[in-house]
């Protein structure tokens, strides 16, 4: 018996290697699927680049006030390719925002969340929120006068939120303003909270995805639909995927180095043409137009409760559409995705051509 | 011993045990929720603040000074009059600027605008600028806080 057999059965003995090949060897995914189906894997990997750069960053990034900015231009101008890793973290976090965006339309509109694949949405939910808490609390860490000001506004409009508000911006802040307390508050967020939490609830995502396999269309059946072998008819073009995502990444990384800014000052006044990230923008263009009263309430608190219906709403869709639960068209909700996509894409085009 | 008792043992033990953890919960959480609860450290209370000296401030501009641990802003109209705000708009935050082609102090986080004497006049903002007190003391420009 030659020498890897061996191994390879003392590994099985102990390690029950053969129980995952059979479940990769019987694992089937639906020959009728499209490119939408490959936005969580892109997400997934995004994220294991997220983790890799965040970690190269780690051993340069100093977080306090007077010495964050210095600590990310010393890591783009002197650390030999740190210029490429910062903008690679950069533009990373950018492409993961937008592919875990697309995943979820995506499972939107295919009503991929229909039964029994319910606890798979919600825990992808969960996900999206811990993905824009990472933008958030990552964008300030460089210290710029963008990100002072992201972060004086979005800590502001969560203290809008009634009843818990206020004590929420006090412990997200570290006190009453944005300043150093509130920087080593988001840096520990960053690398130590979010990555855990994302990795947990990143476990339950994918145990799920096993569990459920991939969803068929709307009026197919595992019975009814083709299907072709997860190993390795779609594992390899996942990988081709994945290749065409890192090599845009890279592309932008190098010819569109991420910028740095100025370094922050509480005492000057919020550059003109001033905005979010452009995942926010939707919400801070919509706070433009909402008057100072309205329906008794402080304006931007009814823009709040009204975002947090919208989002509401969509966590529960599973539970609510329950014509795509029996396996029919649900036209009524489709219209509504349209409609918040359409929202969110008209309020963001304002946002950059026509902000006041 | 009857079954009924059995049951009733089994359940004083229940709530014993789910009272000893549930304690012990607590007793975990407290100190975490007030070690992350930010200690109260009350802003010194700026009343005064000198800011610069008059001729800092040129005819028809606006300047953001500091003003304790907050940012404050001081007009000079054309004519000369010196007035002085809180430079945190009343929206979300950000800090205003003096908008010379519209006379108004002007927030570029969600337009928000306010006129000369801090009113808000349109946009989103809810409530006036706080106003401050502006004086000149020899050649000092002070601001203080409203009695």
């Amino acid at each position: 018996m030659s020498v890897a057999r061996t191994v390879g059965r003392w590994l099985d003995d102990r390690l029950r290697v053969g129980a995952a090949r059979d479940f990769l060897a019987h694992k089937l995914v639906p020959v009728e699927h499209s490119i939408w189906y490959y936005f969580g894997g892109a997400s997934l990997f995004l994220f294991g680049v997220q983790v890799a750069t965040g970690v190269l960053l780690l051993l340069y990034y100093r977080p306090a006030p007077d010495s964050a900015f210095e600590s990310v231009r010393f890591i783009m101008a002197h650390v030999r390719f740190g210029w490429l890793v910062r903008s690679l973290h950069a533009w990373a976090a950018n492409l993961m925002i937008a592919a875990v965006f697309t995943h979820l339309f995506s499972v939107f509109f295919l009503k991929a969340y229909r039964p029994p694949r319910e606890v798979t949405w919600l825990t992808g939910c969960g996900l999206l929120g811990l993905t824009l808490a990472f933008g958030f609390s990552g964008y300030l860490l460089p210290w710029n006068q963008l990100a002072f000001f992201a972060t004086k506004v979005g800590t502001d409009i969560m203290g809008e939120v009634p009843g818990v508000g206020p004590v929420l911006r006090f412990v997200l802040r570290g006190g009453e303003n944005v300043g150093g307390a509130t920087l080593t508050r988001f840096f520990g967020f960053h690398v130590a909270l979010l990555p855990l939490a994302t990795t947990l609830l990143l476990l339950v995502h994918l145990a799920l995805v096993q569990l459920h396999g991939m969803s068929e269309r709307l009026g197919d059946s595992a019975r009814t639909a083709r299907h072709m072998p997860f190993y390795p008819h779609f594992v390899l073009r996942e990988v081709l995927v994945w290749l065409a995502v890192l090599a845009v990444l890279i592309v932008l990384a190098t010819f569109f180095p991420w910028e740095l800014g100025q370094k922050a000052d509480p005492f000057a006044s919020a550059p003109s043409g001033i905005r979010p990230e452009w995942y926010f923008t939707f919400m801070s263009q919509s706070f433009k137009y909402v008057p100072p009263r309205l329906f008794g309430l402080e304006g931007e608190q009814v823009a709040i409760l009204g975002f947090g219906a919208v989002f509401g709403l969509l966590v529960l869709v599973p539970f609510l559409d329950r014509r795509a639960a029996r396996g029919e068209p649900s036209p009524l909700v489709t219209a509504g995705g349209v409609l918040l996509l359409g929202f969110m894409v008209v309020m963001t085009l304002l946002a950059y051509f026509k902000p006041y | 011993m009857t079954e009924a008792d059995g049951l009733s043992r089994r359940r004083l033990i229940n709530w014993l045990l789910s009272l000893g953890s549930g304690s012990l919960l607590g007793v975990l959480l407290y100190p975490i929720v007030r070690y992350v609860t930010p200690a109260d450290q009350p802003e010194a209370a700026v009343g005064t603040a000198v800011v610069g000296q008059l001729r800092d401030f040129p005819l028809d501009s606006g300047k953001v000074v500091r003003f304790g641990e907050r940012p404050a802003i001081v007009v000079r109209l054309a004519g000369g009059e010196l007035r002085a705000f809180s430079a945190v708009c009343t929206h979300l935050g950000c800090t205003v600027q003096y908008r010379k082609d519209l006379e108004l102090l002007w927030c570029p986080c969600h337009n928000g605008r306010f006129d000369l004497t801090g009113r808000n006049v349109a946009g989103p903002p809810p409530r006036p600028l706080e106003a401050l007190e502006v004086a000149v003391r020899g050649d000092q420009v002070v601001v203080s806080r409203r009695a």
